[in-house]
């Protein structure tokens, strides 16, 4: 079946791209990075429909590491839960690829953004066709080092360049968590391959699995944003619109949510960590949401959407409706990847302008992406029938059921995600144009994939019934109906875009007074709840200071300089003193021929004696 | 008889030798060292070398020692001034040759017991037909080697004392 | 005691290679330095000699022909020297000879 296929094809573009593509055409560079994806999507629908996903098909393609009783194969492998995320990957991707044309068009550095962008397809084609936990863990690091590349792209500009190692960083400690789970499952079990692991699951002991699966969340918070490790997401806007859109709500970020789905064989065997997962993902929900509700800047407001969403998907990870994070994670990519490449078309309209105090008006002059984007907006804001309702809905019903006060918290928040949508949308595309630009539509090359997207966002839920597809994968789940949930979640979602209407269409003044009268409430969200400094004082500055002064001062001046520095002072030192020997005086190098023979002679004598 | 005539020309020859390192003129040691080498050469003769202690007179006492005259003349040396200056061998030079004394004579003792005597006629083998025996058959080549280190020696000391003429 | 033992002509030659020594190490007039230092030749010479006895070999004699001979090269060499260095500096000393320091 050839599965390698499906990764290597971006890898090709990449390589060819990334060395050749400095004296390519622009022409040349799109045939290359958009044809690599959208074979690697063709590909990926004729594996699929060749395929029997009744079970699990595996490709070995050579011994990766052999050590004792551990072997590690490299190894792709395709299920149920691998057709979703490969359809969402390459088909999302492929799209976002096609819409870089046009965004990217005058930017300096073009084939380099497609090529990083083709090693960030690859990355992530390996880590949802692994096989097991190493090779999940390469793609894993991949995307990690590609986000960090592809943020810092405007490399001449501090904030993006701290923005990728801000990136970076953080991940890599969610990835400390991960190595360290790793590294259990492989004492515990003896192999990283996930049907060996899943198969001795149930035969280990509850602490073990708990260890493991908080670890492995530990490693998910990191890569999907999620309390405490989410501070990289909102700085990583600084990275062009089209990578927010790909890697930062569409694909990578789901990586953390993919790999807890995929080992819920452990995670259903450690009650606690499944509690833990789904307390983090209904509490970064809630919080993210009252962020976003505050932000002027149209990305960061998606930014801290994205964390929002990725808690819902959390969320239903925890309470055991592993399907529902699923469903939510593909119609999320779908409309959120939307509503990110709408607001890059928006940014592209002004010419950079990305404050939404400077925007409005623009439903007059870009209708298209105004009305793609409202596709998205009511898809997020879970107004039936469209694709966001159906899987949020799936999520709360399956929190109600595990713990009410979640199910209480999840649709407040799905109440407060309808109005900073809206907000946005208001604030952009209604009333008078506030800024100094002159907008105009984006050319048809950006405009045919938001089509898609938004086509997708309002038909998909019900087109792609992935709970009923995911049903033999997962285990069943007790879930009773609850229309009345429903109706109130619903009820939530329409209240938040009446409020976010009357504050700021209606009443345009409104939200400003509002703001004035909880000044203080306002600077704590407006500023993130100073978490950034929080971590900067409480983290970053001690460990930046310490390794300053003990381990740069302490161990490598003093130390290790030290001792090179002494070896040679040493040498010059002894030299010194034997110099003095030199007198020039001929009667003192008699003295010392002298005591020289006389010390032979007692030699001699001691040694072995005269005679 | 032995022992009366070694006793007396040791001892001079310990006296002379004293002499050599006590005096302040260079000239009052050059005459003391002439007697070291006669009262060795008579030694000599007492252990059976007469071919050496010939050599002795003609060569040490005659030849050397008559240059070393000359010399002392030549540089118009006169008696020594001033005081010591090396530390290393004020500190150190006393004690070890007090030190290497003891340590040799130590060993003679050990290793030449009373009992190993010396008479006058024992030994024989040291008359000029000997010598001149061994000289030209087994040290033939330190022979031929010692006459061209004089024949340098003779180029050496021309070249490094001719500058001074012209 | 009509005889004199061999360990006395040895200890002979010890001292008076200790006095040369001592004449080496302690004076400052060149002249007198290489007057100890044939002293310290002559010490030699007379223990090879009392060897030859010692053995009843003539070895010993040739031994100390050849020192003899030498001696009177070096001796004939280093007063050539020596009269080089005193017309350099008008010194006798040989502490003065010295730009060999350090």
């Amino acid at each position: 079946m050839q599965l390698w296929l499906i990764p290597i094809l971006p890898l090709a573009g990449f390589l060819i791209n990334g060395i050749f593509g400095r004296r390519f055409s622009k022409g040349m560079v799109n045939a290359i990075a958009i044809g690599s994806v959208v074979f690697s999507f063709a590909w990926v629908l004729k594996t699929l429909l060749a395929l029997d996903l009744g079970h699990t098909y595996t490709e070995r393609y050579f011994t990766w590491i052999q050590s004792g009783a551990l072997q590690i194969n490299a190894e792709f492998a395709v299920d149920r839960l691998t057709a979703i995320m490969l359809l969402v990957v390459t088909g999302v991707g492929s799209l976002i690829h096609i819409y870089s044309i046009g965004y990217m068009a005058h930017e300096g550095g073009y084939y380099r953004f497609f090529a990083y962008l083709n090693l960030f397809m690859f990355f992530m084609l390996t880590l949802v066709l692994a096989a097991n936990y190493l090779v999940l863990f390469v793609g894993w690091e991949g995307v990690g080092l590609c986000s960090y590349l592809l943020i810092g792209f405007y490399f001449d500009k501090k904030f993006a360049t701290d923005a990728g190692n801000k990136a970076f960083i953080v991940n890599r400690i969610g990835d400390f968590g991960f190595s360290l789970a790793v590294f259990l499952i492989v004492r515990n079990f003896g192999t990283l391959d996930f049907h060996g692991v899943f198969a001795q699951a149930s035969g280990a002991s509850e602490a073990t699995l708990t260890t493991i699966g908080l670890l492995l969340m530990v490693g998910a918070c990191g890569k999907s944003a999620q309390i405490p490790l989410y501070v990289w997401l909102p700085d990583a806007m600084a990275g062009p619109t089209p990578v927010s859109a790909l890697i930062h709500a569409a694909t990578m970020v789901t990586a953390g949510v993919y790999m807890t789905s995929r080992s819920w064989p452990i995670l259903t065997h450690a009650p606690a960590a499944m509690e833990t997962i789904a307390v983090i993902g209904v509490a970064t929900a809630f919080f993210a949401a009252t962020i976003g509700l505050a932000q002027n800047d149209i990305k960061k407001v998606f930014a801290y959407s994205t964390v929002s969403q990725l808690g819902y998907m959390f969320l239903g990870v925890g309470c055991g409706a592993f399907s529902a994070g699923i469903y939510h994670l593909m119609t999320h990519a779908f409309f959120k990847a939307l509503l990110f490449l709408g607001s890059g078309s928006v940014i592209h309209a002004l010419s950079g302008e990305q404050d939404l105090r400077h925007m409005g008006g623009l439903r007059k002059k870009t209708p298209w992406t105004f009305a793609t984007m409202m596709c998205a907006a009511v898809a997020i804001a879970g107004v039936p029938p469209f694709a966001g309702f159906f899987s949020k809905d799936a999520i709360l019903i399956a929190a109600y059921a595990h713990a009410p006060w979640m199910y209480w918290l999840g649709t407040l928040t799905a109440g407060m995600t309808a109005f900073y949508v809206f907000r946005a949308m208001f604030l952009a595309f209604f009333g008078e144009y506030r800024g100094h630009e002159h907008p105009h539509e984006s050319p048809p090359v950006m405009l045919i994939p938001l089509a898609i997207l938004a086509l997708l966002s309002l038909a998909g839920g019900f087109l792609f019934r992935v709970p009923a597809f995911l049903s033999s994968f997962f285990p069943a789940q007790e879930v009773p109906e609850n229309p009345a949930l429903m109706g109130v979640s619903i009820f939530a979602g329409l209240f938040g875009i009446f409020l976010a209407w009357v504050m700021y269409v209606a009443k345009p003044g409104m939200a400003d007074s509002f703001a004035d009268s909880v000044k203080g409430l306002y600077t704590l969200v407006y500023n993130k709840y100073f978490v950034d400094e929080i971590y900067g004082a409480a983290v970053v500055t001690p460990v930046v200071e310490g390794s300053r002064a003990a381990l740069w001062k302490g161990v490598d001046v003093a130390i290790i300089d030290g001792a090179a520095n002494g070896i040679g002072s040493t040498a010059s030192g002894v030299g010194g003193v034997l110099r003095l020997l030199q007198s020039g005086s001929i009667r003192s190098y008699a003295t010392w021929v002298l005591l020289g023979s006389v010390v032979v002679i007692l030699g001699i004598e001691f040694a072995g004696g005269v005679r | 008889m032995d022992v009366i005539l070694f006793l007396a020309f040791a001892l001079f020859a310990l006296a002379c030798a004293i002499n050599v390192v006590v005096q302040k003129h260079p000239i009052a040691s050059a005459i003391s060292l002439i007697g070291v080498m006669g009262s060795l050469a008579v030694i000599y003769l007492l252990l059976g070398g007469e071919f050496i202690a010939a050599a002795q007179v003609i060569v040490y006492a005659g030849a050397i020692m008559v240059l070393f005259v000359f010399v002392i003349m030549l540089l118009n040396a006169g008696a020594e001034t001033g005081s010591a200056r090396s530390l290393t061998a004020q500190s150190l030079g006393a004690p070890l040759l007090v030190g290497l004394l003891c340590i040799l004579s130590y060993f003679v003792q050990r290793l030449f017991p009373h009992e190993f005597a010396t008479h006058f006629g024992e030994f024989t083998g040291g008359g000029p037909k000997e010598v001149g025996e061994a000289l030209f058959t087994t040290y033939l080549l330190p022979f031929e080697a010692t006459s061209i280190l004089i024949l340098i020696a003779i180029v050496g000391a021309i070249v490094l004392a001719r500058k001074e003429i012209d | 005691m009509a005889e004199v033992p061999i360990s006395w002509y040895l200890t002979l030659s010890a001292a008076l290679f200790t006095i040369g020594a001592a004449g080496f190490i302690f004076r400052r007039n060149i002249i007198t330095v290489f007057m100890s230092i044939e002293l310290m030749l002559n010490a030699v010479n007379l223990s090879f000699v009392t060897f030859a006895y010692q053995f009843k070999k003539v070895d010993g004699h040739l031994l100390a022909l050849f020192v003899m001979v030498v001696a009177a090269a070096e001796a004939a060499v280093g007063l050539a020297i020596i009269l080089t260095v005193v017309k350099r500096r008008p010194s006798m000393d040989i502490d003065e000879v010295s730009t060999m320091k350090n």
